[in-house]
């Protein structure tokens, strides 16, 4: 075990799937020699050499539709976006290549080899363009799995499960944690499951879930609300597509109540799906409405960010709204 | 005849692959070094009082980026992006240009607005996010606007300004307006999609328009020979038929003197135009970077010789424009302005909790108004948490 931030446990998980895998290639803006400019990808190229890990010229569009070639040719693609705000002239190349390119071929052609790496969310004064959490127009995107982690060892164990699924998968990675979130990491190479749900924390009156950096807000809010006697059983998602719907049921079947919690805008947010298929699951079970506490419908602000962030303070009202319902 | 390729205007009869060679694009410089002109140069049209608005503009957003460079590393501010060393390419280029020509900037072109007149106060304002600021605090520091001064407000994906500023040149010609659009963007930005898109649109489209590349040599910490294989920018301009010019970007003369040129053929010919100016990133990035872990200092210092604001103060003084009590007293004043500008701002309030919900359309639809309404409620029960907004909820 090692002490590392989230920032050390993705470098270690690049460096240990570059490794054990000598097609993996890691590219995008800036991460070749300066290490990209979170530093995720530092001395990687010192270590693979300019021909594994090198910076691509400024095209988004470009560097996933390069992506998908060398994907598509057999080798692994490890993609970086340098915020997951600029995506979206690589949009079309995820939505409509990546996603579709095993189904529309019969299985001829996949880009399986493909891992796309971005940074998302709020918590540095970003604003409308170094914020955002875009995970929702990519969950509706059949063909493409999403990955949030939490911690520093979740991020490992599910970046090196992402970069070796037979699948393009999109790593959304929590950059308010980047340097915050610290923790024992084990040294050995080791992968989380793709597509399951975990149980943080296990309680009886209420669930909470979340992904990312979100479950620090549902933590703090169970810790209100265990003040007043109420016991929340903590979920972490962890995949979003597919994401695990039976861990999240079967809590929910257990306490009668749930609330979702993410970060990016409420109107058609992953929380709606999560709502809707639970209350199909569960209907019979449920003791109150299933709430969401989430990002405004508002582009992410900058001077209101506070106000802007769906806190403990305002997940923790949901717990007694939900409890006094 | 609808087909109007000229399939068969230059016929040869062996393989002839033409490469970067065949196209020898030169590069216009006035001053030299000493700030003396080139003896056969052909100055731009510039008198004393226009010659010494961009000077001051010069000085003024040095004294800017040095206070608030300053300011971010002080904790005052949150983040700041300098344009040291590029002065002479987005001052000299505005200063061509009529006050009511669009100017759709990347990022890095403050000085274009200050130019234009936006005030010190109006920096700070942004900067600081205030409830002064026009763009009502909800964007980072440097994304400034300004309707009035035909300033589009600055978004910060990359390129994305370009094709946008084909579309408005197309819509002042469309309305026979004598007015063009200048565009900025770095050697970065032209490798994104967008630009290719602007600028075949408005080849195509024959549009009023002066597409500005700063090429400044980084983008963050990507090298220009990292980032395109060809000689630079400039040949992508005559591929897609624009008119292509490049430009010693350090020389504000021969900028100016480029821009004026460009902005008869965009707005009496409606030939659009490509201006490549070749600068240097004085300063990192932003104020989130550090170059020292991409870029040598030698180099840095090679590039703070060729000092465009240093060139051109030589030319005024060789005028009898300008003397060196005047420029100390001068740096004085945008100093002492600067500071007064920023301790003001940094009283001024946060914007108010409706600007959390307004403009995100022309009015509330139901769900802002019910969003807003529970996180006023919210704000009341827990004032602690938010202390921003919780003074003065009550009032909105």
């Amino acid at each position: 075990m090692s002490k590392m931030n989230l920032l050390q446990a993705i470098n270690n998980a690049l460096d240990i799937a570059m490794s054990t895998d000598p097609s993996a290639l890691c590219f995008g803006e800036d991460v070749g020699h300066f290490g990209g400019v979170f530093r995720a990808t530092s001395h990687l190229q010192e270590k693979f050499g300019k021909a594994r890990c090198f910076n691509t010229p400024l095209t988004e569009q470009g560097i996933l539709g390069f992506a998908n070639g060398i994907a598509a040719q057999g080798m692994t693609a490890i993609a970086e976006i340098q915020f997951a705000d600029y995506i979206f002239p690589a949009f079309d190349q995820i939505v409509n290549e990546s996603a579709k390119f095993r189904y529309r071929s019969g299985n001829q052609f996949d880009v399986g080899g493909l891992t796309i790496r971005t940074p998302y969310g709020g918590g540095i004064n970003g604003a409308h363009y170094h914020s955002q959490s875009p995970e929702a127009y990519f969950t509706h995107t059949p063909g493409l799995k999403i990955v949030v982690p939490r911690n520093p060892e979740q991020a490992k164990g599910l970046l090196l499960a992402s970069i070796r699924d037979p699948n393009p998968v999109i790593f959304f990675e929590p950059k308010k944690l980047y340097r915050a979130a610290v923790g024992e990491v084990p040294d050995e190479d080791y992968q989380l499951p793709l597509g399951q749900a975990e149980v943080v924390r296990e309680g009886s009156d209420i669930t909470l879930v979340a992904w990312g950096a979100q479950m620090e807000a549902i933590e703090q809010a169970a810790q209100l609300a265990e003040k007043d006697g109420i016991s929340c059983e903590l979920i972490d998602l962890r995949s979003l597509l597919p994401w695990d719907r039976d861990t999240l049921a079967h809590s929910v079947r257990k306490t009668g109540r749930l609330i979702i919690n993410h970060e990016a805008p409420k109107t058609s947010g992953f929380g709606a799906e999560i709502a809707a298929s639970i209350q199909e699951a569960c209907f019979l079970h449920l003791e109150s409405p299933i709430l969401r506490v989430t990002g405004l419908d508002t582009p992410f602000p900058l001077a209101l960010e506070k106000e802007y962030m769906p806190d403990h303070l305002k997940t923790y009202e949901a717990i007694l709204a939900s409890m006094n319902y | 005849m609808s087909d109007k390729r000229l399939t068969d205007a230059h016929i040869v009869h062996d393989s002839v692959f033409v490469d970067a060679s065949a196209l020898q694009i030169p590069t216009l410089r006035i001053l030299q070094e000493d700030g003396t002109p080139y003896s056969d140069a052909v100055l731009p049209v510039l008198d004393k009082t226009l010659a010494l608005k961009i000077y001051d503009t010069f000085l003024f957003i040095r004294a800017l980026d040095e206070r608030m460079l300053a300011s971010q590393r002080q904790g005052r501010i949150s983040f700041y992006m300098t344009e040291t060393g590029e002065e002479a390419a987005d001052i000299g280029s505005t200063a061509a240009l009529q006050d009511d020509d669009m100017i759709m900037a990347q990022y890095r072109e403050q000085g274009a607005l200050a130019f234009r007149g936006f005030t010190p106060d109006q920096f700070m304002n942004q900067i600081f996010s205030n409830e002064q600021d026009l763009g009502k605090g909800r964007q980072m520091p440097i994304h400034y606007g300004s309707r009035q001064l035909h300033y589009m407000t600055v978004s910060s994906p990359l390129g994305t300004q370009l094709p946008q500023a084909t579309g408005y040149a197309f819509a002042l010609k469309a309305q026979q307006k004598p007015n063009c659009v200048i565009c900025y963007f770095g050697e970065g930005a032209a490798s994104e999609g967008d630009f290719h898109a602007a600028l075949n649109m408005a080849g195509v489209f024959k549009v009023p328009v002066i597409f500005f590349c700063r090429n400044n040599g980084y983008a963050i910490s990507t090298p220009a020979h990292e980032q395109y294989a060809g000689d630079g920018i400039a040949p992508r301009g005559i591929g897609y038929g624009l008119k292509t010019l490049r430009v010693d970007g350090n020389d504000v003369l021969a900028v100016l003197k480029a821009t004026q040129e460009a902005r008869k053929l965009a707005v009496e010919q409606h030939q659009p135009v490509l201006i490549e100016a070749m600068t240097y990133r004085l300063g990192a990035h932003s104020s989130s970077d550090d170059p020292s872990g991409y870029r040598n200092k030698s180099e840095e210092d090679t590039w703070r010789a060729k000092c465009p604001v240093m060139r051109f103060k030589k030319w005024l003084i060789h005028q009898d424009w300008w003397t060196e009590a005047d420029d100390e007293q001068r740096k004085q004043q945008h100093r002492d302005q600067i500071m007064t500008a920023m301790k003001k701002a940094e009283k001024v309030p946060a914007p108010p909790l409706r600007d959390l919900f307004t403009d995100v359309y022309d009015q509330l639809p139901w769900h802002l108004q019910e969003q807003q309404q529970a996180l006023i409620e919210h704000i009341r029960k827990y004032p602690q948490a938010y202390s921003k907004t919780a003074g003065r909820v009550d009032h909105e």
